[in-house]
């Protein structure tokens, strides 16, 4: 995955810092709140929403057994219709191959829809450096790339900004980039949104080049599919000359009447809205519509590693609604940014250390990023089983084992850093196979429970520095249902 | 080897071996979702079409046949356009009373002509009662997808009830997937302030939606 991201603390360091900033707090809060409440009372309008996700789940999991029938034949069908397709198998080689179709239409500047996996492998950052400007166009990623900042949510990348960070940006910001922002701007929304239209109107009217992702592409026709509320999607598929969609290799379903599914489950998970204001569809190109010039990408970046693993699979049904995001308790607190990735939240703790493997300190630590409750696996349109996952995952950082890496099964060493963690597993588990020493033990913690400190020192410290040690109780339960009988002797 | 070879023999290689033509497409799917949610009399579909639409903020209107000629001239003269972008075969009558200045739909037309444009009108290819949404297919009633883009304020006329569908599944039934499709639900939306919906940050600000009975 792209290098946006190296650097980034690991998720404990990052969350403990990301809780103390109120203000992020206090928008977040409000914002994920307002989404799940929303969310809630669309999908309750569907009388049969556990059948479209369980369909979903079937029609995902139908197409990552049988991926390389589909994928060749949505080559094929894309082909047919007048696009050309072209296989990246890292973030590098995609993002070679866009820089080299901008170059071959003379054009120095894109304008883009906003895309996970461009987002992925860092294509705004490498096309800068090559000598070519990339302007995001939805309003919230121009947020963030007016803001020298990076996204903090899937769906509401600008979700860790208020409205009055926002005008600053926008009265600093624009004018470096293109049309200034008006005179006077207030931060009322209407004129916030005002000036994104009129600052970035002038970008679509000359673009000859547009990047786009896609939230599906039907292998049968050959169809690309974007959801979208603003109208960006639109102008970036339509106006520009040249047109490069970046897609996972992932996001493929069969059939066009797959799309009944999704088209009910994505809008309402991801934005709480029956339908979202634009979808648009294409399949090749069209005489006198449209860019005349249509190329996919289509990448692999970590997927078929991921694919790899039975457990850790489904992870690539996930269609990016965010609906885990806006439930996470810990997403909540913590924000985006402390994911260190582009995928945040739940979907993204399970994600990111499959796509980039375990290797580093952040995504070896994302799989404890939760606190396993369940809640983004019940909201899942997809039924992502997320905790499972997320243990899956906890498993190998501590137990190392068998991955497939760029293709290639490997032997993965167990994390550094976890060897106190394995020490007292090893301890717990001795013990809890010895009746008797658990027994002792219980009691001895029981009559010094007036002296235990709230963290532990030395090689304990690493799990007692994010979580308090729990109170020991007066009397263990054997104890208690020893001298109790089981409560029939009543409580003293 | 190329990158093509390399991902498909990853692919494989993940699942075990080539899986081949998936024979079993048919049974994996459980297809028990409904085609429709609830059972409507088609006045009903009709009705929650016009109650969604107006719900995602598209200004709703319903007129017979022989008034929409009226009724377009007026919701364009209210709107104070001075031009209008007209694709190739919208019916010749239904603008037949209506002043503004004709902008034809061709392919040479610049993104800043039509910058330029006050109005568009056209007709729609299907629209969905459940989710309020109009579906144009770039059919020559409805013209190219930048025409309905780029002009802040859309007058769409949908027939009723030939054209109204109850849901998504009933819809894509009967689109053709070869066309450039565009599903329209409200007009251009933005929630990325602070979530407060803001009309119009790239497409149309004002989407108006006739409905108009056949005869």
């Amino acid at each position: 995955m792209s290098g946006t991201f190296v650097g980034m603390p690991a998720f404990p360091k990052a969350a403990h810092d990301a809780v103390r900033n109120t203000t992020l707090r206090a928008n977040l809060k409000h914002a994920t709140h307002t989404i799940r409440d929303k969310r809630a009372r669309a999908v309750a309008e569907l009388d049969d929403w556990a059948a479209l996700r369980e369909a979903g789940k079937q029609i995902k999991d139908h197409t990552l057994r049988h991926l390389d029938h589909y994928l060749v034949q949505l080559e094929e069908s894309v082909t047919a219709a007048g696009g050309t397709v072209h296989w990246a198998r890292d973030a590098d080689e995609a993002n070679r191959i866009v820089t080299r179709l901008v170059r071959e239409t003379g054009e120095s500047e894109v304008v883009k829809v906003k895309s996970m996996a461009t987002q992925e492998i860092g294509l705004n950052e490498h096309l800068e450096a090559e000598g070519i400007r990339a302007y995001e166009t939805d309003l919230a990623e121009l947020i963030v790339q007016l803001g020298d900042d990076r996204p903090s949510h899937i769906l509401v990348p600008a979700i860790h900004r208020n409205r009055g960070e926002i005008r600053d940006i926008f009265a600093q910001e624009m004018g470096r980039w293109g049309r200034p922002a008006p005179e006077g701007l207030t931060d009322t929304p209407a004129e916030l949104a005002e000036a994104a239209r009129l600052h970035l109107r002038e970008k679509f009217l000359r673009a000859k080049v547009g990047v786009s992702g896609a939230n599906f592409m039907v292998a049968e026709t050959g169809t690309l599919v974007v959801v979208e509320s603003e109208g960006n999607g639109r102008m970036c598929l339509t106006l520009p000359e040249t047109l490069i969609s970046v897609v996972g290799i992932e996001k493929i379903v069969p059939t066009w009447q797959d799309l009944e599914v999704f088209l009910q489950t994505l809008p309402r998970s991801s934005t709480a809205e029956r339908m979202n204001p634009y979808t648009s569809t294409w399949t090749g190109t069209t005489d006198g519509d449209g860019p005349r010039t249509f190329h996919l990408v289509l990448i692999d970046n970590g997927r078929t590693d991921t694919l790899a693993d039975e457990v850790g699979r489904q992870a690539l049904r996930c269609i990016r609604c965010s609906a885990c995001l806006n439930v996470c308790p810990v997403y909540e607190r913590a924000g985006g940014h402390a994911y260190g990735s582009v995928y945040p939240g739940p979907i993204g703790a399970i994600l990111s250390p499959q796509l980039r493997g375990t290797a580093s300190e952040i995504d070896a630590s994302l799989p404890y990023a939760s606190s396993l409750c369940g809640a983004c696996y019940e909201v899942c349109p997809v039924a992502i089983d997320i905790p499972e996952v997320l243990v899956h995952l906890r498993e190998r950082v501590v137990e190392g084992g068998e991955v497939t890496l760029r293709g290639t099964k490997v032997t993965l060493k167990p994390a550094k850093g976890h060897a106190a963690e394995r020490a007292a597993m090893r301890a717990a588990r001795w013990a809890f196979t010895h009746p008797a020493v658990l027994a002792t033990g219980q009691r001895m913690a029981s009559r010094t429970r007036r002296f235990h400190p709230r963290t532990v020192p030395g090689p304990g410290r690493a799990w007692t520095a994010t979580r308090d040690l729990p109170q020991v109780p007066a009397e263990s339960f054997r104890d208690w249902w020893q001298r109790t009988d089981g409560g029939k002797e009543g409580q003293k | 080897m190329s990158s093509r070879d390399v991902i498909l023999g990853r692919v494989r290689r993940a699942l075990g071996g080539p899986a081949g033509a998936p024979s079993t497409y048919a049974t994996d799917i459980d297809r028990s979702y409904l085609r429709e949610h609830g059972s409507r009399t088609t006045e009903e579909t009709v009705e929650l079409l016009a109650e969604n639409l107006a719900d995602y903020r598209a200004i709703v209107h319903r007129c017979s046949a022989g008034e929409l000629p009226r009724t377009l001239m007026r919701l364009l003269a209210e709107h104070g356009a001075q031009s209008v972008v007209v694709p190739p075969e919208l019916p010749a009558s239904w603008l037949a009373e209506a002043d503004p200045v004709r902008i034809h739909d061709r392919a040479a037309n610049t993104a800043a002509e039509l910058d330029r444009a006050d109005s568009v009108v056209t007709a729609c290819a299907v629209a969905v009662a459940e989710t309020g949404t109009i579906v144009l297919d770039g059919s020559p009633d409805q013209g190219r997808r930048r025409i309905t883009l780029v002009p802040d304020h859309h007058i769409c006329v949908v027939r009723v009830p030939g054209q109204v569908v109850s849901s998504v599944p009933q819809a894509l039934e009967r689109l053709d997937p070869a066309r450039p499709l565009t599903w329209i639900s409200g007009p251009s939306a933005t929630s990325d302030i602070e979530l407060d919906r803001v009309e119009g940050v790239h497409g149309p600000r004002t989407l108006e939606v006739v409905l108009v009975s056949e005869d």
